[in-house]
């Protein structure tokens, strides 16, 4: 039984602890939510190309550390814990792992190695208003060269230097790769509930594009995006629920109330013990996630489905509950517990929600079950 | 990041199995214990606990001096997966061995270790934990059982409640009050007693669920020798504290029907459509893996070597609710007709109404939901201790009801 990560997994996990804690300290998280001019943190997410992270899982042959997917997701747990305010997520768990899921070797050779230095920065565009996108009532079409049709919300689209979309092609759905800083492409910055990290609308006329493996072929490769994104978005959740629960326990500890810590009282207690079975149950999920997409397991859909629903629950109680234990203070600016609120409501649904994920694992357990 | 044996874990997983598949027969349609009747069940565990210790797979992990293989907590871990394979009949000897024993082993004379460790482990005495009482259950430290001392023996009087096993047992260690004018952790004695000596009265407990598988059990005038004493007069406590933390070691197991038995049957009640229960159904899967691979985790630490982490407390919160909740959906989505129990009627042989009825007691079994909590949040999280008025206060003098 070997269901960890390896000392040098581990090791990866706590340099780049030390590194974010010291680079992106909440501080500088603040300066992208003071600021609605200010889309992300240029500086943290210099540092972040500089050390090369950006080319985790991009083959050494394409200027990556062609490491794998178990080094992102413990750089994940680590991005989440501290809010990073870059679009990290957008670049690494969507754009880059599409494109090495269906991208040609040309468009791989051209792009991968440009991801690494950081000339391109990636978002991924498959929403087109409420309700999760599906290949039939797409409105954005691809014509074979061209791309037309407005997405939205598309996370840290008005960052990123290329878009993949997925958008209709004759009767089905295609994923395309645009160049945002090309002709035909409108960008408008979007208010959210979370402001420490961008959204836009963007509006295609024209756009040129190229097409990611066979037309026709979109909603299944969207599918395959979205299992490896939800798993490493769960570690990203993972890593804000435990900070959330250490924010708690670090306060129910040094906030006195009738003469003694509120973290003396069973319905704080409980709370915060429920909160650690959560996160817990998250976290063994997670490794599961972790081991399905590393190794390209059959069991990937189930895995990353558990994944997806076990941190969403987690991050949701923890960041909801950490404002509650707070009290008052919780409920100020000041104060960061709402940043991870907000955070946490983000990750829930920028890849479909928690509702979106247990049907797709039951149907999946319906089909295993029928074989 | 993998699931597979270590070689030499792969070694001692084949001549575990070996040695299983030349003792013991597959599993049949239906569990031995209901195949044959109470005595003939004793008989064969007895038998298999014999043959057990014979191939030296009664106790893994005990050094070999007392009888045990001298092996690796993994190794434990292994010969319980591959045991749980076969139907084997292990049931009467979990709690002696897993808890009873080791009490003995840490706090015992050189002649209890002679006289006591051997027998059970190869099966031929039974032993049976005595702590809680009527008034002493999740606070077991204010326990009522009175012994007290008559040159160099003691008497004992008192009763203590939900004993598994005792009708069986030959032998138990039972915790009692020798000082009650001393704050209540500080004067408990614990001893070992033999359960087939007069005085001692072994009462079934008619349960909620309908079953008699617990005891309370009386103490009238029971004489136990000062030798028989585990531990110093007033440290019970410290005895107690290391029986219950073998006893996290001892407990475990997947506890009933899951979310894969709740699906077959929504299945054959064509019910899968309905999208509530498809949602809740997608909750239990997360859980279920939730626990299960939570235990991968603590036997990846076992396996490397290392000490697990904190995270396997999380085990029995999860089982106990999660076994509730879905037999409680499983019954609903039968309507009325799910308030029959006739197991040739009912689907699935009625276990969802049967565990349904068990679940409540496994809530409070090993430690209640709320006293799992407490454990996680002052051992793990390192929050402050409730308030405990009866700390300094001598046992006497204590408020109980």
């Amino acid at each position: 039984m070997n269901f960890d990560f390896s000392e040098d997994q581990k090791f990866l996990g706590n340099e780049a602890r030390k590194f974010l804690e010291a680079e992106c300290p909440m501080t500088a998280v603040r300066l992208v939510l003071n600021d609605d001019d200010v889309s992300h943190n240029e500086t943290v997410w210099n540092k972040v190309v500089e050390m090369g992270w950006l080319g985790t899982a991009i083959p050494e042959e394409h200027g990556g550390l062609g490491l794998g997917l178990l080094e992102v997701c413990v750089l994940a747990e680590e991005m989440g814990r501290v809010l990073a305010p870059v679009p990290w997520a957008s670049t690494v768990y969507f754009f880059t792992e599409a494109l090495k899921l269906a991208g040609s070797n040309e468009q791989q050779a051209e792009i991968l190695p440009r991801i690494v230095s950081g000339d391109v920065v990636g978002c991924y565009a498959a929403s087109e208003g409420p309700g999760n996108p599906a290949a039939d009532t797409l409105k954005t079409t691809f014509d074979g060269s061209t791309l037309s049709g407005t997405k939205v919300p598309v996370t840290d689209g008005d960052i990123a230097t290329h878009a993949i979309v997925l958008a209709k092609e004759g009767s089905g759905a295609s994923l395309v790769l645009v160049d945002l800083t090309g002709e035909g492409v409108t960008r408008k910055t979007l208010q959210t509930l979370d402001p420490t990290r961008s959204h836009a609308e963007i509006v295609f006329d024209k756009a040129p594009a190229t097409r990611l493996g066979n037309a026709g072929d979109g909603e299944m490769l969207n599918d395959q995006v979205l299992d490896h994104a939800a798993v490493l978005l769960a570690f990203e959740q993972l890593g804000g629920a435990s900070r959330a629960l250490e924010m708690a326990t670090d306060y129910a500890k040094e906030r006195y109330a009738f003469g003694r810590p509120i973290g003396g009282n069973q319905a704080i207690k409980h709370k915060l013990a429920e909160m650690y079975v959560k996160n817990e149950v998250a976290r063994s999920n997670c490794f599961y996630g972790a081991w399905a997409v590393s190794t390209g397991a059959a069991e990937l859909p189930e895995a990353a489905a558990a994944a997806r629903i076990a941190a969403c629950e987690a991050f949701w109680f923890a960041s909801k509950e950490n404002i509650q234990t707070h009290g008052g203070m919780g409920f100020t600016w000041e104060v960061d517990c709402h940043l991870f609120y907000r955070r946490a409501k983000l990750l829930a649904v920028q890849a479909g929600a928690p509702k979106v994920w247990k049907e797709k694992l039951v149907r999946t357990l319906e089909n295993k079950n029928a074989a | 990041m993998d699931f597979n044996d270590t070689k030499e874990e792969a070694e001692f997983r084949a001549e575990a199995r070996a040695f299983l598949g030349k003792h013991l027969e597959p599993k049949g349609d239906k569990p031995l214990r209901q195949r044959v009747d109470g005595s003939e069940f004793m008989k064969l565990a007895k038998q298999w606990q014999k043959t057990k210790s014979e191939g030296g797979y009664a106790q893994i992990t005990w050094p070999k001096e007392i009888g045990g293989r001298g092996g690796t907590p993994m190794q434990q871990v292994i010969w319980n997966q591959e045991e749980g394979k076969f139907d084997a009949p292990t049931g009467p000897f979990t709690i002696g061995l897993g808890m009873c024993i080791p009490t003995v082993i840490a706090f015992g004379s050189d002649e209890h270790k002679k006289r006591y460790v051997g027998k059970a482990m190869k099966g031929e005495e039974i032993w049976c934990q005595l702590f809680s009482e009527p008034s002493a259950g999740s606070d077991v430290a204010g326990l009522k059982t009175r012994a007290v001392k008559d040159g160099d023996e003691w008497v004992i009087n008192g009763q203590k409640v939900w004993t598994s096993g005792a009708h069986y047992s030959d032998y138990g260690i039972l915790l009692t009050r020798t000082d009650p004018s001393v704050p209540k952790h500080k004067g408990l004695t614990m001893f070992i007693v033999d359960m087939k000596q007069a005085g001692v009265e072994v009462r079934p407990i008619h349960q909620a669920s309908g079953g008699r598988e617990f005891n309370e059990v009386y103490f009238t005038d029971v004489r136990i020798k000062d030798s028989d004493r585990l531990g110093e007069v007033g440290q019970g406590w410290k005895v107690a504290i290391v029986t219950l933390m073998n006893e996290r070691l001892a407990v475990g197991g997947s506890p009933g029907p899951d979310w894969a038995e709740i699906m077959a049957y929504a299945k054959e009640a064509g019910t899968m459509s309905d999208q509530a229960f498809r949602e809740k159904l997608a909750d239990w899967y997360v859980a279920a893996q939730g626990y299960k691979l939570t235990k991968f985790r603590t036997q990846t630490a076992l396996s490397r070597g290392q000490t697990p982490g904190p995270e396997n407390s999380i085990g029995k919160i999860i089982t106990a609710n999660h076994l509730q909740d879905i037999c409680n959906s499983a019954i609903e989505m039968q309507d009325h007709y799910g308030i029959l129990t006739d197991s040739d009627r009912m689907p699935a042989d009625a276990i969802f109404q049967q565990s349904f009825m068990w679940a409540p007691g496994l809530r409070i079994a090993g430690g209640t939901d709320e006293i799992l909590k407490n454990i996680i949040a002052e051992r793990v999280l390192g929050l402050p201790q409730d308030v405990r008025v009866d700390k300094d206060i001598a046992f006497d003098q204590m408020k109980s009801g």
